[in-house]
């Protein structure tokens, strides 16, 4: 089963709820799930690390496969150039341009040049990172500096989904946004949380969170973060929409301070520990009947 | 002219509040909202919109029925795993490479055209405003940023602005990338938190990849004074100027609401030090 946290706005809370739902279900655990994974598909500023702390034990590469011109075999065609979508190969009078950043890695090229001229060699983009906090395995996908593609990496990271087998509970730290790599980290997903605060900003990138999630006809429910005076904003909307506010965790400056030093706030207090025992209560309740069976010895 | 980006790598550190102060304080400039996942800038500067203009992603496969054989060919060639093995192109996968209708040996696969996006030329009581909104679930938000910036650049020649003020997205990828070409200066505000700092130095250090100055500003200092020195030691040693610190005030979330700048709405500690950081701000750019 794949829940997946996401907000569309940057910063508010994503990676916080996350990581105590994920440790919440570590500790209360039982024999039914198999293993709980934690998936960090931010890859461009992964930050869960921060807070459960993993100790890493494996780093793979993430690469993607550019080409490579041999001018000893390339007649200048221009063929290349003409089916690269990303204008990322230029052919000259006695040159053949490779913008690797441009690439996609469609192979196109290679497959249709007349000569066999160009081969695919591989360009690290980023890397996987897996390892174990406590009892829950981790893994986050890091986007190397200057790279501007993260959809590959998450692409690689949720591999660890079909490798494993389904009795596990995959949880998945979203990107921000609502492009690309936020359809590629939450596609699949039984449920999506979607964290929010209770400003202007907070719901209008709720809705287009809520539009992106619906799009791929995912269940979801709301955490409002930093709740306050100004939750009926986002209640409101909640409601209108029929999606359901599934807890409230309040604007206060010491869960603020723990955050800041990477310390999950369910480990502090019993007050803290009770939002995300609701949070797992209305999850499960939220769910669609047939995840519900999979699950319900939570 | 002189361009001059807001961003922070993490996101909610509080780039649009300092961007649309910016707005408010600076004379003569052009804005330009570059955050086109998930643009917040209008909710406090209310532009009027003059102009609406379409934006076309790269065009994606669509496979006809009628003429396809089933023959497989397309599948196979496929890197991104978007068309299905009733071979029908699951667009939120596909790419717009081509491949597969080059390969197609009865040309039963055309390329369609994909609006991705809209982009706006405003007014607002502090100048022209460029922005956008990319569609739900769409690519290329790099390309539909560089139009954003292109346009903006554009208004920015024809009225000779003295600057132009950018919101950038969060992150460090494609669309931080495009926000990044060719500006003067990169403020990169930063929040004393673990991830905050992290973020930020991973966006820093992409600024400096491609060649472009990077000051910094400290958002919320007082949430963590520990963390606040760390920065301030940081910047030291890596030579970036500190422009400056703002402390946290739940004033700052109230005008948001209210859907102004903050240096409009109010004049306490963090409005005045805002205030004093668009001077020093001035004053660096000038160098």
């Amino acid at each position: 089963m794949i829940i997946s946290f996401a907000s569309g706005k940057g910063g508010t809370g994503k990676t916080t709820v996350a990581v105590n739902f994920a440790i919440y279900l570590s500790q209360h655990r039982n024999k039914s799930i198999e293993k709980i994974f934690f998936l960090d598909c931010d890859v461009e500023e992964p930050n869960a690390g921060i807070f459960l702390k993993p100790k890493i034990v494996k780093i793979e590469s993430v690469d993607i496969f550019i080409p490579r011109v041999n001018l000893e075999l390339c007649t200048f065609c221009g063929k290349c150039s003409e089916v690269c979508a990303y204008n990322a190969i230029a052919v000259l009078k006695n040159d053949v341009l490779v913008f690797e950043q441009l690439c996609h890695g469609c192979g196109g090229c290679s497959l249709f040049c007349p000569t066999q001229a160009i081969s695919e060699v591989p360009r690290q983009i980023g890397v996987i990172e897996k390892g174990r906090s406590d009892r829950i395995e981790f893994a986050q996908g890091r986007l190397n500096i200057g790279e501007a593609m993260a959809t590959p990496l998450i692409r690689n990271l949720k591999k660890l989904v079909l490798n494993n087998s389904k009795g596990s509970i995959f949880i998945i730290d979203v990107p921000p946004g609502t492009s690309c790599p936020v359809i590629e980290a939450i596609k699949e997903s039984n449920f999506t949380v979607l964290v929010t605060e209770p400003t202007p900003f907070g719901l209008n990138d709720l809705q287009l969170a809520v539009e992106t999630v619906r799009k791929l006809q995912i269940p979801m429910g709301v955490v409002i973060n930093r709740s306050g005076d100004s939750d009926n904003l986002i209640e409101e909307y909640c409601r209108k929409q029929g999606i359901p506010v599934l807890v409230r965790i309040p604007l206060n400056r010491e869960i603020a301070h723990f955050y800041s030093q990477g310390i999950p706030i369910i480990n502090v207090k019993e007050q803290y520990r009770d939002f995300f025992a609701q949070l797992v209560q209305k999850i499960l309740e939220n769910m669609s009947h047939q995840t519900i069976i999979d699950i319900e010895e939570v | 002219m002189k361009q001059i980006l807001v961003i922070s790598g993490k996101g909610g550190t509080g780039k649009t509040v300092i961007t649309a102060s910016l707005a408010s304080l600076f004379e003569n400039k052009i804005i330009a909202d570059c955050d086109v996942d998930a643009a917040d800038l209008h909710l406090l500067l209310h532009p009027r919109i003059k102009q609406r203009h379409q934006f076309s992603g790269l065009a994606k496969a669509w496979i006809d029925p009628a003429r396809c054989t089933g023959c497989g060919e397309c599948v196979k060639v496929c890197r991104f795993g978007a068309i299905s093995q009733k071979f029908e192109v699951d667009p939120i996968s596909c790419e717009g490479c081509r491949v597969c209708m080059f390969k197609c040996p009865v040309n039963a696969i055309i390329m369609k055209e994909n609006r991705a996006g809209e982009y706006y030329i405003s007014e607002t009581q502090y100048g022209i405003m460029v922005h956008a909104k990319l569609g739900i679930a769409e690519e290329n938000s790099g390309r539909l940023v560089s139009t954003v910036r292109q346009k903006a650049k554009e208004y920015a020649e024809k009225n000779k602005a003295d600057y132009i003020i950018i919101d950038g997205p969060p992150g460090i990828g494609c669309p931080v990338i495009a926000s990044l070409a060719g500006v003067d200066l990169a403020v990169v505000v930063m929040e004393p938190s673990l991830s905050g700092i992290q973020d930020a130095q991973r966006v820093s250090d992409v600024a400096k990849h491609f060649g472009i100055r990077v000051a910094c500003v400290i958002n919320k200092y007082d949430i963590n004074l520990e963390n606040t020195e760390l920065i301030e030691n940081w910047c030291r040693e890596n030579n970036l100027p500190l422009l400056g610190k703002f402390l946290f005030d739940p004033l700052v979330s109230e005008s948001i609401v209210q859907g102004r700048p903050l240096v409009e709405y109010c004049d306490n500690d963090v409005a005045r030090q805002v205030k004093e950081f668009a001077v020093n701000l001035k004053r660096f750019l000038s160098f």
